[in-house]
């Protein structure tokens, strides 16, 4: 681990949503769900398109409002905070990473912690970089554009921890990368977050990159929790139809590349 | 070669000082004003208008000269708000054209009958006074080729109606909508012309003389009527009300300067048909400069003193188009520079009203297609109707014109401000607004940069389109390049027209040059690497 890792380290915190509903006009997108991630754990949501994950993952970070239940991030009421002031302590990733394309990576990486006003914000973006394998001294002063697919998600996962967060939001983070890319960010991606100790959640809808980052699975369906447990859990005891259906089909897809 | 120099420099809003040197020394009468005399954009109007403003100079009252006002809505409307005193007007017009009254045909076929209703309505009405009527009439000239005429057999308009499916019409496009104009012919002598084509008054006669067409409406004083050996046709109907000439002022300009009414009135009747169709032809035809006909005929009735003479009158030979651009390098660079602070203080007043607007809509899009989609309406209007709109509420000049153009440019520069900060890289907006950046942070940082080309491009095409309408500004008297065009346009003068068109087509290529310039330099960091190298931006993000 290297120093820099150190003074990254920062308190994990939990994230607890306790009998949330949301309906985006007539569709219920969210029906009564409770979900809860222990400090310093990785959580993955998986479902289909539609299955309300991400909007479940947005509750967090209040880019969703759910119009009943409780949404808590470390063991406060997320409303108890101004929106801005309590995304600047989450880290996120979308799946297009969402880089700002006018500003040079190191800026884009120092972004959360220079809203933050941390006196070594561009010494923060370093760091980050170094840990995702983007060194500043190379990749700091290219625009986005300048990088490849893969790098730009480094980069965006950079700028997610740039800022130290106690918890790191990530939606589809490599879902539009190729399969060798996406393999090394995975790989990555793991090492880093149990280094960092950072609490995840961690929307896909890739059975088999959840059982890779995550502690535990939750398979959702039309709003609602089928099932949360581990991967293993989910495998030897499905707690419904569709969860076995849903291991069945990703099985069926590995099984297609064996010989 | 003097013919258009001294039109150009007193066309052009010159220091009226310059106006007062010329007059003579007559001691100047009590008065806090200039007189500001107009006209209408055709050749003779031109004329009477410089006429009555020297009239009033050698009496030594002050004067504005406003030639070539719109039309007659645009210069009556001035007049009748008041934005100018004086300009000469025909009484058939007037009639027809402002009144729209119908007089029974024994009061039309007497002038003096026609005269005297048309001055007590505008008194009542419009507070304008009619001055007795200046000695001739200027009445529509149907007019045909002699070659023509023996052809057809042409003599009366009766006749001109029976060969009617046989002739194509080339008429102004005034005439074509006036009720005294083609409706009117068509009502009265069933004339249908096989067909008709809009010409502008400056190329008529050169497109009867060519074949073009077969009969254009004329001005029965026009000199170029006898240039071209017409046949003026018999209006056997008596169709055409009277259109005697006379000066148009205000009632209140006789009130506060009746000294001007006074010089004014000294024209009444001292101007026949021959003597106008002389000069319109000196003018029109011998491309004699206007200050120097109307100065010579003023002296010759007696009107003003032989003390001055007109230097300028030997070298009538034609230099060459650079050369006679050269000549007025001066009053072009004035004129270029006007049109040049018409273009730029719209487009600017534009910019800082659409770009904020545009950024509201943003934030608002419910409101953003339809508030969009009226500004887009206003893109219809004809600039000429909407400048003519502008008179009643802020009268004649700089003002409208200003305003006029600024409303043009609106729509371009909220298009482009509004569909280029919503179309921003939405997932650099929204990764942004995730990662706890306030609104305006997300604006100034992320949108308003992504989208300045777009931005940009509004602006572009605001500039130059505004450079193309405010030629037209000098149909309210607001100055500019359209002055020789508009002037060139009416007294049939290709030189004078390209004098005013090629400076303000120059001026929208350096525009929009310009402007191109502006739009590398506000590009997004990461696509104007090719002029800015990595200067900025090296030491991370800026302090907070």
């Amino acid at each position: 681990m290297s120093p820099a890792a150190i003074t990254l380290k920062s308190m994990p915190i939990s994230l607890a949503a306790r009998n949330v509903t949301h309906r985006f006009g007539n569709v219920v997108a969210l029906d009564d769900v409770s979900v809860e991630v222990p400090a310093g754990r990785a959580v993955a949501l998986v479902g289909e398109s539609g299955s309300g994950k991400t909007t479940l993952l947005r509750c967090f970070n209040r880019l969703v409002e759910p119009q009943r239940g409780e949404v808590r991030v470390g063991d406060k009421d997320v409303r108890t905070q101004p929106a801005v002031l309590l995304r600047r302590g989450i880290g996120y990733v979308q799946q297009h990473g969402g880089l700002l394309p006018h500003w040079r990576v190191l800026r884009n990486v120092a972004l959360v912690p220079m809203l933050r006003e941390m006196p070594d914000a561009t010494d923060a973006a370093r760091q980050a970089l170094e840990l995702v394998g983007l060194p500043a001294s190379d990749f700091g002063n290219r625009f986005p554009h300048e990088l490849s697919g893969g790098q730009r998600q480094r980069a965006a996962v950079a700028r997610s921890i740039a800022a130290r967060p106690g918890v790191i939001l990530l939606d589809e983070p490599f879902g539009a990368l190729d399969a060798i890319s996406r393999a090394d960010l995975q790989e990555s991606f793991d090492r880093l977050r149990h280094d960092l100790s950072v609490t995840t959640l961690l929307v896909t809808h890739d059975l088999a990159e959840a059982g890779r980052l995550a502690d535990e699975v939750v398979v959702m369906r039309a709003g609602r929790i089928e099932q949360q447990g581990t991967m293993r859990t989910l495998i030897t005891a499905p707690a419904t139809q569709y969860v076995a259906r849903l291991i069945e089909r990703a099985r069926a897809g590995l099984e297609a590349l064996r010989l | 070669m003097m013919r258009v120099t001294r039109v150009l420099v007193l066309m052009s809003l010159m220091p009226a000082a310059y106006v007062s040197a010329q007059s003579p020394g007559v001691p100047p009468a009590p008065q806090n004003r200039p007189v500001i005399v107009a006209s209408k954009p055709f050749g003779e109007s031109y004329l009477l208008c410089e006429m009555f403003a020297q009239l009033l100079e050698s009496r030594g009252l002050r004067v504005e000269r406003r030639p070539g006002l719109g039309a007659t809505e645009i210069a009556f409307g001035a007049l009748r708000r008041g934005a100018i005193d004086a300009y000469p007007e025909y009484t058939g017009t007037g009639l027809i054209a402002i009144l729209h009254d119908s007089l029974s045909d024994s009061v039309l076929a007497d002038p003096r009958a026609v005269f005297a209703h048309v001055a007590r309505r505008f008194a009542d009405e419009y507070r304008v006074r009619w001055l007795p009527p200046l000695g001739f009439q200027n009445t529509y000239a149907i007019a045909v080729t002699r070659a023509t005429a023996s052809k057809y057999r042409l003599r009366t308009l009766s006749d001109l109606a029976r060969e009617g499916p046989y002739l194509t019409a080339g008429f102004t496009a005034d005439f074509i909508g006036r009720s005294d104009g083609l409706v009117g012919l068509s009502r009265v002598y069933g004339l249908h012309p096989r067909a008709v084509r809009p010409l502008a008054p400056a190329v008529k006669y050169q497109a009867l003389a060519s074949g073009a067409v077969d009969v254009i409406d004329g001005y029965s004083t026009d000199g170029l009527l006898a240039r071209y050996d017409l046949v003026t046709l018999v209006d056997d109907r008596h169709f055409f009300p009277p259109y005697e000439a006379a000066a148009l002022v205000t009632e209140k300009l006789g009130m506060e300067i009746p000294a001007a009414i006074d010089a004014l009135t000294l024209l009444s009747g001292r101007l026949d048909e021959s003597t106008m169709r002389q000069l319109n032809r000196r003018v029109e035809v011998d491309g004699e400069d206007i200050t120097v006909v109307a100065a010579s005929e003023l002296r010759a009735l007696g009107l003003v003193g032989g003390g001055r003479t007109t230097a300028k009158v030997e070298g009538s030979t034609r230099p060459g188009f650079i050369r006679y651009l050269w000549d007025r390098r001066t009053n072009l660079a004035e004129l270029t520079l006007r049109h040049l602070l018409l273009v730029g203080l719209a487009l600017l007043a534009a910019v800082l009203v659409a770009v904020p607007f545009g950024l509201f809509l943003e934030r608002t899009r419910h409101l953003a297609e339809p508030a969009i989609g009226a500004l887009g309406v206003l893109q219809t209007i004809p600039s000429i109707a909407l400048l003519a709109f502008m008179i009643p509420l802020l009268g004649v000049g700089v003002t409208p014109a200003l305003v006029a153009l600024w409303l043009y440019a609106l729509y371009p520069i909220g298009r482009g401000t509004y569909t280029g900060v919503r179309d921003a890289d939405p997932d650099a907006v929204s990764a942004a607004e995730a990662l706890g950046t306030t609104p305006v942070q997300r604006l100034l940082w992320v949108r308003l940069p992504l989208a300045a080309p777009v931005i940009m491009a509004g602006i572009r095409t605001a500039a130059v389109i505004t450079v193309g309408a405010a030629t037209l500004a000098a149909f309210i008297g607001a100055g500019g390049l359209g002055e020789p065009i508009v002037a060139g346009l009416a007294l049939a003068d290709t030189r004078m027209i390209l004098s005013g068109a090629l400076p303000a087509a120059a001026l929208a290529l350096l525009v929009d040059g310009v402007l191109a310039l502006v739009e590398r330099l506000v590009a997004p960091a990461h696509r104007r690497e090719g002029i800015w190298r990595k200067h900025d931006l090296q030491a991370g993000p800026r302090p907070a």
